[in-house]
């Protein structure tokens, strides 16, 4: 009896190929990964529609209509303006935790000056968009200049700005029924155009020109992939001639400016001028750039995935709420979702093309 | 130099000590330091200290809900000697340990505008009736209503999902003036009345008021009264309401008697609303304080009622039959803020 082990008998069933490390590019799953390495809002896109066709057939005309669509557009207008500027700040590998606070500001420069210094108000909203980019300004310098991490500069800012702004106003309302008489103008935003029975305010125009706007600038102009070269790698964008101050500066400026803006619109959609409103909208802005597909890490994501993101919890809360749903469960699902998005983020970036 | 230093602080702080101790320091905790109404309210313990020559120290938290603070504070009048704390906790359960401390400590801790949980974790409550103020708002708005109550919709716009006290009392008690039967009288929402709509919680903002009166009319827009938590969430309520083109048939209560409310009232933008009286808690507060260091007698509470009743009055330039109230020129005389 042999007892000699025939070894050789075992090597047909092996792999004949030897370290063949060529990707399969061509499966469904490489090519599904690549699609969203190349168009970052695909993500948040079909979350969107996803959720509107389970909204619409959970709860039917109700949610299903052009009233309670475009409701939801109003409903996410201000946050929209101040999630288009947290975008900006965050392609550049930033973050502003100032941005709400930037916003009340702004409303309440806007409002003391037509009402407490009887300025006109086209010029009290001047100063009041004036406001907010100098209030950009300084975070924009403090980092560039005096090379302080973002999100200190702005966690500063954010509790330097929101006392500024409770000293200035004493913390009194401005009522809107003094405004609609004396300062239509600080109401503008609130103005509607009405189609049928789908309502859009001039705030919700505001927001989707503004994001069009912003994604031409980032898609095709030098400036714009200036931002995102910056956020991808600063020393390489520096070595290749960007100006990585002056972008960062004119970044946090705008930005500024954005939230000032929003601070206007957010007048037209409260009314009143209240130093008590926007507590959230920090949070809340970077909640939908995330959802939205854009990197915290910077120099990756889109505009419009924002845009997405904004409409994303737009549609839950008002969806749940319509479902007589427990408002705890909105947060529940926006946090689940929020995780979700940075997970999937953090597969894309995987991808080896 | 750093050892310089302590010491220094150290004399400064020895000396200081001293020198207060003569004296009589009462402390006044607040919410925030930027709600007109907690301004008030210094403003009237700040006028009553000055007048019987109490030092008076006031300390807020950052944000209504700044918990921490508020414990930071307690722990900080006991260190400093003070005869009593006048206290609007943010969090009225989780105060009560800092508050039982302060009071083995020999303070006298009077709950201003909030009850603690329990209520009788302070000394004293001076506070408006919350439950009354909602039932007056509520039996107006039933009278006004006459047989359209039976069947009105009604949005109730709350404070928040946490269901604090204050906003609890309101709610309910604008429910059982109104006519509605409760269910469990410590929570709201759960009542099965169908003209009950829906709650929304607005955080006691324009922007939460907007909101929330937008979900409840996407509910159901044949909403006509509308039942908020204070002023400035009805005015947000109003808006949306305008935006809807409903501003005109629908019936807008509130509690608070803040200035911008009593205008808003005079302006037919909301309907009637309770009228509470910060400045006089406070200035009541800082008396008892006094009394309780002079003289060691603790102030009692309201007969009937398990706290000292501050008073509330129903403002309105449409009154009814039934229910008392004063009209928006004598609102304006008391209001706040």
């Amino acid at each position: 009896m042999s007892t000699t082990p025939n070894y050789e008998t075992a090597t047909p069933g092996s792999p004949e190929a030897v370290a063949d490390f060529s990707d399969n590019h061509n499966s469904m799953i490489n090519r599904i990964q690549h699609a969203l390495h190349v168009t970052p809002s695909l993500v948040p896109l079909i979350v969107l529609i996803l959720s509107l066709i389970i909204f619409g057939l959970l709860l039917g005309s109700k949610f299903f209509s052009p009233f309670a669509l475009t409701l939801i557009l109003q409903q996410v207008a201000i946050v929209g303006i101040v999630g288009a500027a947290q975008s900006l700040v965050i392609l550049t590998a930033g973050i502003d935790l100032s941005v709400g606070a930037i916003m009340v500001l702004s409303s309440v420069v806007m409002g003391q000056c037509t009402f407490r210094y009887g300025l006109p108000p086209s010029i009290a909203v001047v100063l009041g968009l004036a406001c907010g980019t100098f209030v950009g300004f300084i975070n924009g310098w403090l980092i560039a200049r005096v090379k302080l991490p973002p999100f200190i500069v702005t966690l500063g800012m954010w509790q330097i700005v929101l006392a500024t702004n409770y000293l200035y106003s004493a913390n009194e309302t401005i009522r809107s029924q003094d405004i609609a008489k004396h300062a239509p103008l600080l109401q503008f935003f609130g103005e509607k155009i009405k189609i049928g029975s789908a309502v859009f305010t001039y705030g919700v125009i505001f927001l989707v020109l503004l994001v069009i706007f912003l994604s031409y600038v980032l898609r095709h102009t030098a400036y714009g992939r200036h931002i995102y070269a910056v956020g991808d790698d600063p020393e390489a964008a520096e070595l290749s001639g960007v100006n990585v101050k002056g972008v960062l500066i004119s970044v946090y400026m705008l930005a500024g400016l954005i939230c000032a803006f929003a601070g206007w619109a957010l007048i037209g959609r409260i009314g009143s001028i209240s130093p008590t409103s926007g507590q959230l909208a920090n949070i809340e802005s970077i909640t939908a750039v995330v959802i939205g597909g854009i990197s915290l890490f910077g120099g990756r994501g889109s505009i419009m995935g924002m845009l997405f993101g904004a409409l994303i919890v737009g549609v839950f809360t008002l969806g749940l709420r319509l479902m007589g749903a427990d408002a705890q469960w909105t947060f529940l699902l926006i946090g689940a979702l929020i995780i979700a998005a940075v997970a999937v983020d953090q597969w894309i970036r995987k991808v080896s093309v | 130099m750093k050892k310089l230093l302590a010491c220094t602080a150290l004399t400064l702080a020895a000396m200081t000590g001293t020198s207060y101790a003569s004296e009589i320091t009462a402390c006044l905790i607040t919410k925030t330091d930027t709600n007109p109404f907690f301004v008030k309210m210094r403003e009237g313990a700040e006028a009553k200290a000055a007048e019987l020559g109490i030092t008076l120290k006031s300390y807020a938290g950052k944000v209504d809900g700044d918990h921490e603070t508020q414990v930071a504070a307690i722990e900080t009048c006991i260190a400093d000697g003070a005869s009593g704390i006048l206290l609007t906790a943010s969090d009225t359960s989780s105060i009560v340990p800092a508050v039982l401390q302060a009071r083995e400590a020999g303070l006298l801790v009077i709950a201003l505008d909030t009850p603690l949980e329990p209520i009788n974790s302070a000394d004293a409550t001076f506070a408006t009736d919350n439950f009354l103020a909602g039932e007056l708002i509520g039996q107006w708005a039933a009278a006004k209503l006459g047989d359209g109550a039976a069947t009105a919709k009604i949005a109730m716009l709350d404070l928040g999902i946490s269901q604090p006290t204050v906003g609890v009392l309101r709610d309910q008690g604008f429910l059982k003036g109104f006519g509605i039967e409760l269910g469990d009288p410590n929570k709201w929402g759960d009542e099965t009345d169908p003209r009950i709509v829906g709650n929304d919680v607005t955080a006691g903002n324009e922007e939460g008021g907007r909101k929330a009166m937008e979900n409840l009319l996407a509910t159901d827009p044949g909403i006509n009264v509308v039942y908020t938590i204070n002023e400035p969430a009805a005015a947000g309520a109003y808006e949306a309401l305008k935006s809807f083109g409903r501003e005109n048939d629908v019936l807008i209560v509130s509690v608070d008697g803040g200035c911008p409310g009593v205008e808003n009232i005079k302006d037919g933008v909301i309907g009637a609303t309770s009228q509470q009286y910060p400045l006089l808690m406070a200035s009541l507060g800082v008396e008892a304080i006094h009394a309780w260091a002079t003289e060691g007698v603790k102030p009692a509470p309201t007969p009937g009622k398990d706290f000292f009743d501050t008073g509330v009055a129903l403002v309105t330039d449409e009154p009814v039959d039934g229910v008392a109230s004063i009209d928006t020129v004598e609102g304006t005389n008391l209001c706040w803020g």
